[in-house]
């Protein structure tokens, strides 16, 4: 009914005298199947989420006895599994809440020292003409695009010589160099939109380079800059290859991540548990994604349209 | 811009006109110089030396007879030998494991893309609850790999993983399907029997469940700039909506389906993480990059390691570069 008035107001000749022209079954069809295709998008999405946090307060015994049911009475709930998951492993649990610190403090470091290096080289970059410039833009666009399995061989055998495997501060260096070029080229694009006669009345008015920096073009490019440390901060609390390789014979600094891949595999230790421990590892990441997903979605377009 | 940035530096002939160019700089534009080079140099150092060199020291290791045990008393200036490309090549597996690399790359960016632009055309316009819907959209490619890898492990467990106990209740399979596990199946249809891949399948479906959100992410970003007075003008020509896709929308979006095409292909052709995490490389999906992990740990083979990642940055490289060469020149006449 509404597309034939609409169709009637905008002039469409055929449509409107032919009750079942191309145009109406098309449009017919597609509303249909537009609302069809965002309940599978809603399914797809959210459903494996569901699954992990019902399975996570599911005792094993009702799991194995209905796998089939996908809901909880009262009755069956227990969150013992993320007691037990988060219990230090002298008390019998499986040490989670060492691996959420170990995350937390590479990731937290993972972030501060990237923008420590980031914000004045990006200002530099996008600001400042020097030698070299765009070749070092082109490096930074390269070691983004670069396998990363390629470097993980040199890296493990170099952490290996210089004992440095198994420490937490080796792959907070990892980390870093892997995340800096796409911070750089993030903030640079925020920098260029910042006028530069902001920039230069302060000069104007006798500021020096720093003091530019601090007063001026930190205070304007602040969005841009928490939007860049969530996302270094998912990055590095989601990253699994270095810390396999570098980390895996270091059971008091695995991260979460490494933790479950870890124990995922192991007999003795129930899949609800596990599953607890998966809800542990995403809820940080759900939680910074939903409170901050404009900025996010904004900086990830960002960040990936270099190629 | 770029001109005036190079006759600046002095970049394009070093050695005639770098001094020159220096030369003629004011105090300021020398010190901006100093200030630019003071500002960036930490960045470049992290970066060099931790992403720079060890690309360097692995063509170095590829051409050495390396391995764990005789780490320590190896030097820079080794024995260099070919041996490392001869065993790779002449093995094999490494063959294979090039193809599944490919069709699993290719399918998986395919289809990636596919499904993304299918949510973005779906979530054009406005209604309640949008906004929720694109955000879900987005939670599988920023959940964490491993808490999503794991989910998906129990969901397809042959004992008590959902798929199967539903698969087995509802829709009438013979038995559980081990989904992660079974290298072939014998499928029928209409008569018919096809022997499937069913672990390459079911990692291919992962690949594409994951990522699609990236590509729906940019798609989107594209389409919101498509201007409405064009999809306005066709209707009034009595355009239907296929044909407004076709001829209107599809040719906006083919830039950024090139672009997409190019970076998922890139990352799905250099994954490890899904695939060892899946499947550990077994039944028949095992790409290189996680070969490459097994010669480097469990048969702490570093030569042999070395020389197959090379040997996959170098394809990576040279399908991008025939790619850049022949399609992306064509965009920009067209």
């Amino acid at each position: 009914m509404a597309t034939e008035v609409e169709a009637q107001r905008r002039g469409a000749p055929a449509s409107s005298k032919r009750p079942w022209s191309r145009d109406r079954i098309e449009t017919l069809v597609l509303t249909w199947l537009r609302w069809i295709v965002i309940a599978v998008i809603l399914l797809v999405t959210l459903f494996p989420f569901y699954y992990m946090l019902i399975l996570s307060v599911r005792p094993l015994s009702s799991l194995l006895q209905d796998p089939g049911v996908i809901w909880i009475t009262a009755a069956e709930f227990s969150a013992d599994t993320y007691t037990s998951v988060l219990r230090s492993t002298s008390e019998g649990g499986q040490g989670f809440l060492v691996f959420m610190r170990n995350s937390a403090l590479v990731a937290l470091g993972t972030v501060l020292v990237t923008l420590l290096l980031a914000i004045p080289g990006s200002y530099a970059i996008s600001r400042l003409q020097f030698f070299g410039r765009r070749k070092i833009g082109a490096l930074f666009l390269a070691v983004y695009l670069f396998p990363s399995i390629l470097l993980a061989i040199p890296l493990f055998v170099f952490f290996t010589r210089i004992g440095l495997r198994g420490e937490l501060a080796g792959l907070l260096l990892v980390y870093v160099a892997q995340v800096v070029p796409v911070s750089i080229y993030m903030l640079r694009n925020y920098f260029e939109t910042i006028p530069t006669s902001l920039e230069e009345a302060a000069a104007i008015d006798g500021a020096g380079r720093l003091a530019i920096m601090r007063r001026v073009s930190l205070p304007l490019a602040m969005p841009a800059i928490i939007s860049n440390a969530l996302y270094i901060f998912m990055i590095a609390w989601n990253e699994f290859l270095f810390a396999l390789l570098f980390l895996v014979e270091a059971r008091e600094n695995w991260t979460v991540s490494l933790g479950l891949s870890q124990l995922a595999g192991s007999i003795e230790i129930p899949t609800t548990v596990l599953m607890a421990g998966s809800v542990i590892l995403t809820l940080p990441i759900i939680i910074i994604f939903f409170a901050a997903e404009r900025l996010l979605t904004e900086g990830l377009t960002a960040g990936a349209e270099k190629g | 811009m770029t001109t005036s940035i190079r006759r600046a530096n002095g970049a394009p002939t070093p050695g005639a006109s770098e001094p020159r160019a220096t030369r003629k700089l004011s105090p300021m534009a020398r010190a901006e110089q100093r200030a630019g080079l003071f500002l960036i140099s930490p960045t470049l150092v992290i970066v060099v030396v931790m992403v720079v060199l060890p690309i360097v020291w692995t063509i170095l290791l590829a051409f050495q007879r390396i391995r764990l045990l005789n780490l320590r008393t190896a030097g820079i200036f080794g024995n260099y030998t070919i041996s490392n490309f001869v065993e790779v090549f002449s093995s094999p597996g490494f063959l294979e494991a090039l193809m599944t690399t490919l069709v699993y790359s290719v399918a998986g960016t395919g289809l990636a893309i596919l499904f993304g632009l299918v949510a973005a055309l779906a979530l054009r316009k406005p209604f309640r609850g949008r906004t929720f819907v694109r955000a879900a959209t987005l939670i599988p490619y920023v959940a964490p790999i491993v808490a999503v890898t794991f989910v998906w492990t129990t969901m397809l467990n042959p004992q008590f993983g959902i798929i199967n106990v539903w698969g087995t209740q509802f829709l009438g399979w013979d038995d559980a399907v081990p989904f992660l596990s079974e290298r072939q199946r014998e499928v029928s249809f209409l008569g018919l029997t096809f022997p499937v891949p069913t672990a390459l399948l079911t990692v291919i479906a992962f690949e594409a469940w994951r990522s699609f959100p990236f590509a729906f992410l940019f798609l989107t970003a594209r389409l919101q700039a498509v201007p409405a007075s064009l999809d306005e003008a066709a209707r009034v020509d009595g355009a239907t909506p296929t044909q407004r896709f076709r001829h209107i929308l599809l040719p906006q979006l083919l830039p950024t389906i090139a672009v997409l095409s190019v970076l998922r292909f890139i990352w799905t052709f250099n994954s490890f993480d899904d695939i060892y995490l899946l499947t550990g490389g077994g039944a028949g999906t095992e790409v290189v990059a996680v070969r490459v992990y097994n010669f480097l740990t469990a048969r702490g083979d570093i030569g042999a390691a070395s020389a197959q990642a090379l040997v996959l940055a170098a394809i990576l490289a040279v399908l991008v570069g025939i790619y850049l060469k022949f399609f992306a020149r064509k965009e920009e006449v067209g």
